[in-house]
């Protein structure tokens, strides 16, 4: 079978979201949402780089208050998403968008860099339509994130057994493992572990079970 | 799965309807149980009756640069005295409700995306009554234009900024044409027709959004987009083939999306965006 772009009825029909623009919009707030948990933590300051048609239409379509709502957590259909400047800006985050005349692979492309503290990851993502996104770099490695499968990502302290403590946890449910991406910030400091999965049972379950784990920080899981 | 409309409809003939099809797809896909995949399609369903509400009583948008039009349409149907039919104009009408609703930042259903929100639900909304629909084949409405919309977006794409406002409004108005004929009891066959008629005749449509908005004339062009739909699928109906197979058809608007020059692409660069006036809002607007 070819790999398909989109595969499921709901990349057509959805999402149900706050306008005006499922690319700008609901796609760039989810895009924030990923990115926000692959960092694990509410940041300090946050830069978005946008490339191209976000560059260029970000404030008419909202993508910076999508993007900005998606880092503090919401969802695109969150009726908060238009007053998330204002909310960052209360909780003190500092906030600055740069506009780039770089040319990139996709028209609807941002790379997002947060802080806390010394900590700092910079993930790009991209917007491709419909709401539905990829996430193709992290701190600098290329990887093709669809979000369209099921997805478990992990930030965990660099040391040795982390990877098959996590692993094993999917092999005793019998689930298959379809991608896996671990990457980290420097060596012994914090790590990250992007896992695409084939079957979506039992998530409730495998999220306690991984969070429980020596040396796990915090895991999510996105359907 | 399925790739072109051509597969679509062969595999189709092997369900009791392309819904039928489109569920077991997507239960294959997800491992979702038929039941949450119909319950997922209500709450959408739900949202874009919602929004139709909604912008039909009057809304206002975050800029002021539309509203209000919904409601001058909804009361130009009342007074009964129309040039085109009532069918039309109250997916017309429909339409219109959804985008304003979309430019206040309200809360729509994407179909496929939130500028081209408007006609699937336009159209929907127009006919249940007339043809009689149950909730249970509303939502069935959906997951026909879904399957449809699914093999225009794998074969070419649903994003303005990637292949203009063809790929976009064309898109919504296509997967709208080939659910209304199956609504309707035509064959999978006339709605692939439909869909081919559809986007022919938006080939082209450049996405050229004044101030970058998703106002002007995304608005117009969804009210435009549902009545090409339900033209397109009486045309169908009657018997109408197109003589460019349907999935040629989508591969020339793939290309068509590739060549368009990048002002014309979501970018605020080109035709409609950079008129005087337009200059002239986005300056009132954004200051700058």
């Amino acid at each position: 079978m070819k790999s398909l772009r989109f595969n499921s009825v709901f990349d057509i029909i959805g999402p149900v979201m706050v306008g005006p623009s499922s690319s700008h919009t609901a796609g760039a707030a989810r895009i924030g949402k990923v990115v926000r948990s692959i960092f694990g933590e509410e940041p300090d300051k946050i830069t978005i780089d946008l490339y191209e048609s976000f560059a260029k239409t970000y404030r008419g379509h909202g993508t910076d208050v999508a993007i900005v709502g998606g880092l503090l957590g919401m969802a695109p259909d969150d009726e908060r998403l238009s007053e998330s400047l204002k909310i960052a800006y209360d909780k003190g985050i500092k906030v600055a968008f740069v506009p780039k005349s770089d040319k990139v692979d996709h028209p609807n492309t941002t790379k997002i860099t947060m802080f806390k503290g010394d900590r700092k990851l910079t993930v790009t993502g991209v917007s491709i339509g419909g709401g539905n996104i990829q996430i193709s770099e992290i701190n600098g490695f290329k990887i093709s994130l669809s979000m369209g499968t099921p997805t478990y990502i992990t930030i965990h302290q660099d040391v040795a057994g982390m990877i098959a403590k996590v692993t094993d946890v999917f092999s005793d449910r019998d689930i298959n493992i379809g991608t896996m991406t671990v990457t980290r910030e420097s060596k012994g400091e914090k790590a990250i572990m992007i896992i695409e999965v084939d079957d979506r049972k039992d998530h409730e379950e495998i999220l306690k079970e991984l969070q429980s784990l020596k040396n796990m920080d915090n895991v999510t899981f996105f359907e | 799965m399925f790739y072109t409309v051509k597969d679509l409809i062969e595999q189709s003939h092997e369900y009791p309807s392309i819904a039928d099809l489109m569920i077991s797809v997507e239960m294959e896909n997800t491992g979702r149980s038929k039941e949450k995949i119909r319950s997922l399609m209500e709450c959408n369903f739900e949202a874009m009756e919602k929004s139709v509400k909604q912008g039909i009583a009057g809304v206002k948008s975050v800029t002021g640069l539309t509203g209000g039009d919904a409601k001058r349409l909804d009361q130009y149907i009342a007074d009964d005295d129309f040039l085109s039919g009532k069918p039309i104009l109250e997916a017309v009408r429909n339409a219109i409700a959804v985008n304003e609703v979309n430019a206040k930042m309200g809360l729509i259903c994407a179909t496929p995306t939130a500028g081209s929100a408007g006609v699937l639900a336009g159209v929907l909304m127009a006919m249940r009554d007339r043809l009689k629909m149950t909730r249970a084949e509303q939502v069935d409405f959906l997951f026909v234009a879904g399957a449809f919309g699914l093999a225009i977006a794998n074969n070419s794409s649903i994003a303005g900024a990637e292949g203009g406002c063809q790929a976009e409004v064309g898109s919504a108005s296509a997967m709208a044409a080939a659910a209304l004929v199956y609504a309707k009891g035509g064959t999978a066959e006339q709605s692939g027709y439909a869909v081919a008629i559809t986007l022919q005749n938006m080939m082209g449509l450049i996405c050229d959004p004044v101030a970058g908005l998703v106002e002007v004339p995304c608005v117009k062009r969804n009210a435009l987009g549902s009545s090409q739909a339900m033209i397109s699928a009486d045309m169908a109906l009657a018997g109408i083939k197109n003589v460019i197979p349907v999935d040629e058809v989508v591969e020339a608007m793939h290309k068509v999306g590739q060549q368009m020059p990048g002002i014309f692409k979501e970018t605020a660069e080109g035709g409609l965006a950079t008129t005087p006036t337009a200059l002239k809002l986005k300056k009132e607007i954004f200051g700058d």
